[in-house]
């Protein structure tokens, strides 16, 4: 089957919805595995890789969760898939640039995804919509004794689940959520929130993780340590951390309306102008400006049928999905073009901001309900 | 004592930190210390500087003896200098010495608290059973308390070691 006649186009994802999807966008599980015969596969030579592969790709298709879901190695993937689902968030920006030797499953409703001969001989991930972390562990976990079932795992007595990289061993665990966090970054207070966050031994980091900027407001808050702890502490922490991060977004949004409401509606207003009305356009900036809009249909600025297009938008201008939808090969200047095209096209139903009422009061009450 | 850094000159500038219940210290020479600026104690991140240094003293530990070679895989202290990663399962046993301080400043505990594979759950707290008791064993010799140690020394002998349970297919 052909990845994009597999994936969810991105009208219907978007009608995925979650708890608290106002400010979490995702939650996020992975665990790192590794057969105990086998080099990892940074260290491994192709013809064990492709043995590997053999090894566990058909373990990880056989399972009831996998059942009509997407396979594939990475050499029959082309690189525009390979980015489509980086965008998509199903594989790592590492793993895209994987071929030969490695290897993806996918399952339908697209929550889990296991990664063959990432850095780890195994990545597998639960993603779900919203503020799930808990069940997004509990799907993984499942999958996971599934697994051990058929594969001989890498695992010591005292360092836990062997990996390649010392900082995944024990647990292999990551938990991330990923926040839209736009009234902290415009009350300027984004900084210390990260700063404590960090001190409570969680990393904060871009959009696309490791490495990478915050575009949109969007941050990705995950752990850092994986041994020492069982994972539903770990879980449990960030569960903590994240309800404060939410409290302090929302306490941010409610804030700004009271006191800075013109500055706030301004910010808005000129995202949506420029949005409505651009020719040429970075994929960068309309992440900056779709954020503002996300904040607008939140604040109800927008009538609420166009936070599903600022969502959509929010997956199809990126520059591999608007690639996909072209025939050619452009350059980035020609898809600045044409993301401009398809944003002055799509927001033709969305009328400009209307604020209702002179004062921030009344907003600031609808927001709070 | 040598200074940390540049490993040449005479260590003049001392610093310890306490983060949570461990103990850094670092030892710089006058160059190196200024270089780092560490010559104004307010304006000095200590913990920039023992992340930054801590680590790359862990991998120098790792590959002291560059000769060292995993039997399993080949991979050597070198590559994983290199790379950060190591080779193959074995490697945490053949590295041992040199990842137990990587560990213990990048992890929370070195003990695996978490999830165990099923089939290995049974054996494992046997060993773990049995790992507790010759540890307190070794203590009650070395307290001469021979009481206790015939005890122990029955208690382990009780200890039974779990059927052993077929590998995945």
């Amino acid at each position: 089957m052909k990845l994009d006649e597999f994936l969810e186009p991105a009208s219907k994802s978007v009608h995925r919805k979650g708890p608290h999807d106002r400010i979490v966008l995702s939650s996020r599980v992975r665990l790192a595995r590794n057969i105990q015969d086998g080099a990892f596969p940074g260290w491994a030579k192709k013809p064990e890789r492709l043995r590997v592969l053999d090894i566990i790709r058909p373990a990880v298709e056989s399972l009831p969760e996998m059942a009509g879901g997407f396979s594939e190695t990475m050499d029959n993937l082309s690189v525009l898939d390979k980015q489509i689902l980086v965008e998509r968030h199903l594989v790592s920006r590492e793993h895209a640039i994987k071929s030969a030797g490695s290897g993806l499953v996918i399952n339908v409703g697209e929550t889990l995804s296991v990664m063959i001969n990432e850095e780890d001989h195994l990545r597998i991930q639960a993603l779900y919509p919203g503020l799930q972390i808990r069940q997004a562990w509990e799907l993984v976990d499942r999958l996971d004794s599934e697994l051990e079932e058929k594969l001989d795992y890498a695992f010591n007595n005292d360092l836990g689940y062997l990996t390649a990289c010392p900082t995944n061993l024990g647990t292999g665990i990551r938990v991330s959520a990923m926040l839209h966090l736009p009234g902290l970054v415009l009350a300027e207070q984004i900084n210390p929130i990260i700063t404590s966050v960090n001190k409570l031994g969680l990393a904060v980091r871009g959009l696309y993780g490791e490495g990478t900027e915050a575009l949109g407001n969007i941050f990705q808050v995950s752990n850092q340590m994986t041994l020492g702890e069982t994972e539903t502490e770990i879980v449990e922490r960030l569960e903590k951390v994240l309800a404060q991060i939410l409290e302090h977004e929302e306490n941010a949004r409610a804030t700004l309306l009271e006191r800075k409401a013109k500055t706030v509606y301004n910010h808005i207003g000129r995202a949506y102008g420029i949005l409505a009305n651009a020719h040429s356009i970075s994929s960068k900036e309309t992440m900056n400006l779709l954020s503002l809009m996300r904040l607008g249909v939140e604040m109800k600025l927008f009538p609420a049928s166009a936070g599903l297009i600022v969502d959509e938008l929010f997956i199809l201008t990126q520059p591999a999905h608007l690639q996909k939808s072209h025939k050619d090969k452009l350059s980035a200047e020609a898809r600045d073009l044409l993301r401009a095209d398809m944003l002055r096209e799509q927001l033709k139903p969305v009328n400009r901001p209307v604020i209702k009422s002179e004062g921030a009061a009344g907003l600031d009450k609808n927001e709070k309900a | 004592m040598l200074c940390h850094i540049c490993k040449e000159k005479t260590a003049t500038v001392h610093l310890t930190q306490i983060a949570g219940d461990k103990l850094h210290k670092i030892d710089l020479c006058e160059a190196c210390a200024k270089e780092k600026g560490v010559n104004d104690p307010a304006g000095f991140s200590l913990a920039d500087l023992l992340l930054g240094l801590g680590a790359s003293q862990e991998l120098e530990q790792a590959t002291g003896s560059a000769t060292v070679k995993c039997p399993k895989c080949g991979f050597t202290q070198g590559d994983f200098k290199k790379t950060g990663r190591l080779g193959c399962p074995q490697c945490y046993q053949t590295f041992a010495s040199g990842l137990e301080m990587l560990i213990e400043s990048t992890q929370k505990r070195t003990q695996h608290r978490g999830k165990v594979p099923e089939r290995l759950r049974a054996q494992r707290s046997f060993e773990m059973q049995q790992a507790t008791l010759r540890k307190k064993l070794e203590a009650a010799i070395e307290a001469e308390d021979f009481e206790l140690a015939a005890q122990l020394r029955d208690e382990i002998k009780q200890l039974k070691a779990p059927p052993v349970t077929a590998p995945a297919k």
